[in-house]
C-alpha cells in the first residue's frame, strides 16, 4: 500500500461522489436547463477524478507511470470535448421551444432573438 | 491577427501531434519516437490547414506561462462551482433562482471565445446557451445580477485576465 494508489483510490472515490450527486440532482431539479447545469457538470468533474485517480493509482499498485500519461490525454479530449456537446443539447432544447421553469428570473436571449426579429 | 506562415502552421501541428504521441506511448524508446515522428509528419502535412492558424507564435514563452497557470486556477474555479451546486442539490428547499443573461467580453480571437465559451460550460451552474456577436447568452444557475455589466463581472471577468494574454 503506497501513497500513490491511496491517493488515487481516494481520487476515484471523489469522482464517484460526484457522480452520486449529479444523479440526484437529475432528479430533483424542475426543468431540462437545469438538469443539464448538474448532469454535465458534476460529470465532468466525477469523470476527471476517475480517470486520473485510476491512473495515479496504477502508479503504485502497477508500478508503471505510462498509465498515468494516457488517462491525462484522456482527460484533456474529455474537457475539450464534454463542454461542445453539452452546448448543443441546451441550445437544441431551446430552439426545439421547450419553455424555461416558472421560477425563472430572467431570459435574455429571448429579448435578443426578438429584437433581431424586430429588425428584419 | 494574420495568419502565419504554412512552414510554422505545419511545424506547430507536428510538434503538438509528437507530443500527444509521446504521452500516449509514455516511452522513450527511440523505435516508439522514430514511428511516431514519421505519423506526425504525414498527419501534419494532411490536416495543419485545418488546425492552426497562428502557427509558432502559440510558443510564444508569456503565452505558455499564463496557459499553465491557467490550469490550475481553472480546475480551483470547476470544484468550488461543483461544490457549489451539490450543495443547492442536497439543500431540502433546492435553493435555485436560474434564467438566461447577457454578457460580453472583451476577447477578439475566435479560439480565445471558443476556450471561455467551453471554461463557461465546464463551470457548473453556468451553460453558454449561444454565442452572437461576442455576446453570450448564459443559463446561469443563481442569478444574482441580471443586468449584462453583472453578468459579466461574475462570469466572464475571473477567466477573461488569463485568456485575453493566452489568446491575444
Amino acid at each position: 500500500m503506497s501513497i500513490t494508489s491511496t491517493v488515487g483510490e481516494f481520487l476515484v472515490l471523489f469522482g464517484t461522489i460526484f457522480y452520486f450527486l449529479s444523479t440526484l440532482g437529475l432528479i430533483r431539479m424542475p426543468d431540462v436547463y437545469n438538469r443539464m447545469q448538474t448532469a454535465t457538470k458534476s460529470a465532468t468533474l466525477g469523470s476527471l477524478g476517475v480517470i486520473v485517480g485510476v491512473g495515479i493509482w496504477a502508479i503504485g499498485h502497477v508500478g508503471s507511470y505510462s498509465w498515468v500519461t494516457k488517462t491525462i490525454i484522456i482527460a484533456v479530449f474529455l474537457l475539450l470535448t464534454n463542454p461542445i456537446s453539452a452546448h448543443a443539447l441546451i441550445r437544441a432544447a431551446y430552439k426545439s421551444g421547450i419553455p424555461l421553469w416558472e421560477g425563472s428570473v430572467v431570459d435574455k436571449y429571448k429579448e435578443a432573438l426578438e429584437r433581431e426579429e424586430g429588425e428584419q | 491577427m494574420g495568419e502565419a506562415s504554412k512552414i510554422s502552421r505545419y511545424l506547430y501541428t507536428v510538434i503538438v501531434l509528437f507530443v500527444i504521441w509521446i504521452f500516449l506511448t509514455s516511452s522513450l524508446d527511440i523505435q516508439e519516437l522514430e514511428i511516431g515522428l514519421v505519423f506526425s509528419l504525414v498527419v501534419g502535412a494532411l490536416t495543419y490547414s485545418v488546425f492552426t492558424e497562428s502557427g509558432l507564435a502559440n510558443f510564444h514563452p508569456k503565452r505558455i506561462i499564463y496557459g499553465i497557470a491557467y490550469i490550475p486556477y481553472f480546475l480551483w474555479a470547476m470544484l468550488m462551482a461543483n461544490l457549489d451546486v451539490a450543495y443547492r442539490v442536497l439543500h431540502p428547499k433546492r435553493p435555485i433562482n436560474p434564467g438566461i443573461v447577457e454578457c460580453e467580453t472583451v476577447l477578439t480571437n475566435d479560439v480565445g471565445k471558443l476556450v471561455l465559451a467551453n471554461s463557461i460550460t465546464l463551470t457548473p451552474g453556468t451553460i453558454t446557451l449561444d454565442v452572437r456577436d461576442g455576446k453570450y447568452y448564459i443559463h446561469w444557475i443563481d442569478v444574482k445580477d441580471a443586468s449584462i455589466e453583472g453578468a459579466s463581472e461574475n462570469i466572464t471577468k475571473p477567466f477573461e485576465k488569463f485568456l485575453k494574454v493566452i489568446f491575444p
